[in-house]
């Protein structure tokens, strides 16, 4: 099918990686506690926001093989 | 039980996944020409990416709501539904059954049957399999509306039919391959969204060690958790195989291991895996015969390590629940509003009256028709003119000891979360039971209009017309679906029946497809006397036994209680062994009885004898689906003897 779903994961996961690190740098410190007083949304955003970015990269050079 | 409040970057990450989903079927739209294109996806997606459908199409929520359940009740032996009860039969169907689905050219499971037998095993399959998933997809939905509405307060009319409206317009744009690439999609969800869940839960309890420590408490007084009433060795919660060699009363599944091991690993498993058109569909859209055979292998790497992800927070549970960690404890069933109704006015009733406390007791007891804390009680009547309504309801939902083991995963979820990370588990949560619906309307789709339509009602029209029956039949799939679903939210008993009669009708299927495809002297007669009497079997073995605890009914026993099981399980595992070997039995001698009406030269390409061998000469060895195969047998034999 026309559509290379590395597109859409990429995308989405960067987004929603970009929101998560937004939250943990703009939340206070009580926002943590639910988490052990780890800061979740900022680590985990990071690895979304690598992960979306890697899909994307991949995406864009099975693009540019296929040409 | 109080709402869990979601924050605005929550809502902003369901949000983006629906745009997502929403544009994958808008991109998708274009590429549908033919009624292959919507239904069958036209042999044309990469094998990575129907690998991970493949398996996506299993993690539905129910699976990882139960599974996590199940972690809590049973500990590690859980990990059977995984390694032994999926890892071998996914990859016979890579190794031995995906030449013949593939290369037979059939479009369906049923079809296959069709150009193997005849037409009326498969209008038997096709009938059975597309009640069947209209129900799970209704079932699923009903799951997901009610969780919604007791977790976030949403509305369960305007949940159930928002998220069904989401999935029709991504299956109408895009079909099957919408239907894959959004697996995809959760498959991520679901492996980010929980793993961070999974690591701050392991921390807390101390790590693995500590866990182990804690179980070891739990399995010698299950009793204290509401587990279970027996108590059990100190490592039953912990390793997978020792407490059931050691028998059925020894574990807290109740299971002996050959009800295991032939029950669930040869009979269930293989009958889900090789012949469930819902995953076999993921493979049978492949681009080429070696994609569609690697599709299960790579699809049993991940299922192979989602223990971790969906069992261990179950374990995690129960651990957290012994020592009471910051006041968790394991989600207790909920209260319906009529059952608070009656309490209340009971427990008003009762400090009115000045009750003793034990007649008090049994009174709000039978009022809210669930196992309540005595003390807990006590003090409720004690304290209740000081009290408001909502409070009051707050602690007599408190006072339930009964567990709600579903409710396992979200308590882990809510514990932990903050704003954010919550959004991210809720939506993997909602996109696995989305999908799961689409899963089984794509299935449905194709089984209907293929095997039903074309078949029986209206032949040799054009393609266009097929390809607008799909879609006309993809609309009244959901339609179905939401009507199931409330069939199932009014009647509970109506899902009990629906899941027994599933029962039925799957245990004995793969006995036919084993012989079908490997012994070219089965014949019609023989495939479907058998298989119908596979069913019957099963029918009649339930009927004729119970299990501890079980009173006639519903549960079986109806007809009579000529034996009885250790536990559900048991039964459920024995059944299937049992109506297998009626159905091989039968199969078999009719078979031998009856004239084939087949040549050899008709069951070329369906018949492991009577088909050449694929050649996988064109791969590199290591590439090769046999090797690949042993490699994933060996993995996950050396997992079973880690966890021994």
């Amino acid at each position: 099918m026309g559509l290379d779903i590395r597109w859409p994961i990429g995308l989405m996961f960067s987004a929603v990686g970009v929101l998560l690190v937004l939250q943990g740098l703009l939340a206070g410190p009580d926002a943590n506690k639910p988490s052990l007083g780890i800061n979740i949304n900022l680590g985990w955003g990071c690895v979304l926001l690598v992960f979306g970015l890697l899909m994307v990269f991949f995406a864009w050079r099975g693009k540019s093989s296929a040409k | 039980m109080s709402h869990i409040h979601l924050g605005g970057i929550d809502y902003s990450i369901m949000a983006i996944y629906v745009v997502a989903i929403l544009a994958i079927g808008w991109v998708l739209k274009r590429y549908m020409k033919t009624s292959a294109d919507f239904l069958t996806s036209s042999h044309s997606i990469p094998a990575w990416i129907t690998g991970l459908a493949f398996i996506s199409a299993n993690l539905g929520a129910l699976e990882l709501v139960g599974m996590a359940a199940s972690g809590a009740k049973y500990g590690i032996a859980t990990c059977h539904f995984y390694w032994v009860g999926a890892i071998p039969a996914m990859i016979f169907l890579a190794v031995f059954m995906m030449p013949f689905y593939y290369g037979s050219k059939a479009r369906s499971v049923p079809e296959y049957l069709k150009l193997r037998f005849d037409e009326r095993t498969r209008c038997l399959n096709s009938i059975s399999f597309a009640v069947m998933t209209v129900f799970a997809s209704g079932i699923s939905m009903n799951a997901l509306a009610k969780l919604l509405h007791q977790l976030l307060g949403w509305n369960y009319d305007v949940s159930l039919w928002i998220c069904s409206a989401i999935v029709l317009v991504y299956v109408l744009k895009g079909g099957l391959t919408s239907a894959i690439y959004t697996e995809v999609l959760q498959f991520f969800m679901i492996v980010l969204g929980f793993a961070p869940v999974v690591y701050l839960g392991l921390k807390d309890v101390g790590g693995w060690g500590a866990l182990k420590t804690s179980l070891a408490a739990v399995a010698q007084n299950p009793a204290a958790l509401e587990l279970n009433t027996k108590s059990f060795q100190p490592d039953a919660w912990t390793s997978a195989w020792k407490p059931l060699l050691e028998g059925a009363s020894a574990n807290p599944m109740g299971v002996d291991v050959i009800a295991m091991v032939f029950g669930l690993g040869f009979v269930l498993s293989f009958g889900y895996w090789c012949t469930n058109f819902l995953v076999v569909q993921r493979a049978m859209a492949a681009k080429n015969m070696s994609a569609a055979r690697r599709t299960p292998l790579i699809a049993a790497v991940p299922k192979m390590i989602f223990p971790v992800l969906v069992i261990l927070p179950g374990m995690i549970a129960a651990a957290l629940a012994l020592t009471a960690k910051d006041g968790y404890r394991l989600p207790p069933k909920i209260v319906s509003e009529s059952a608070y109704v009656q309490a209340i006015a009971a427990v008003k009733d009762a400090a009115a009256q000045k009750l003793d406390d034990k007649v008090a007791f049994e009174r709000i007891s039978k009022a809210v028709e669930m196992k309540l804390s005595p003390a807990k009680v006590a003090a409720v009547v004690k304290e209740v003119p000081a009290l408001d309504e909502a409070t009051l309801k707050d602690r007599l939902q408190d006072a339930v000891v009964e567990n709600d083991y579903d409710g396992v995963i979200l308590s882990l979820v809510k514990k932990y979360c903050p704003s954010g990370l919550l959004g991210l588990a809720l939506t993997g949560l909602l996109a696995s039971f989305m999908s799961g619906m689409a899963g089984n309307v794509t299935a449905f789709n194709t089984v209907w209009t293929y095997d039903l339509y074309q078949a029986y009602i209206a032949r040799n029209k054009s393609d266009g017309h097929y390809m607008w029956m799909g879609r006309c039949i993809t609309v009244v799939g959901i339609g179905l679906s939401i009507v199931c679903a409330y069939l199932v939210s009014r009647w509970s008993n109506a899902m009990d029946i629906i899941q027994l009669v599933f029962g039925f009708v799957n245990a004995p299927l793969f006995a036919t497809f084993l012989l079908g495809m490997f012994w070219k002297r089965t014949t019609s007669h023989g495939a479907f006397f058998g298989l119908l009497g596979g069913t019957l079997t099963s029918a009649l073995f339930h009927a004729l036994t119970s299990a501890v605890g079980n009173a006639p009914g519903v549960k079986g026993g109806y007809l009579g209680v000529l034996q009885v099981f250790p536990s559900d399980m048991a039964q459920n595992f024995w059944l299937a062994a049992f109506a297998f070997t009626a159905c091989f039995m039968l199969t078999l001698v009719i078979s031998l009885l009856t004239r084939r009406t087949k040549t050899d030269d008709e069951l070329k390409g369906l018949v492991y004898s009577l088909t050449p061998k694929t050649v996988d000469h064109a791969q590199a060895w290591y590439a090769r689906p046999a090797f690949l195969g042993c490699v994933l047998l060996v993995g996950c034999f050396i997992l079973n003897i880690i966890f021994w």
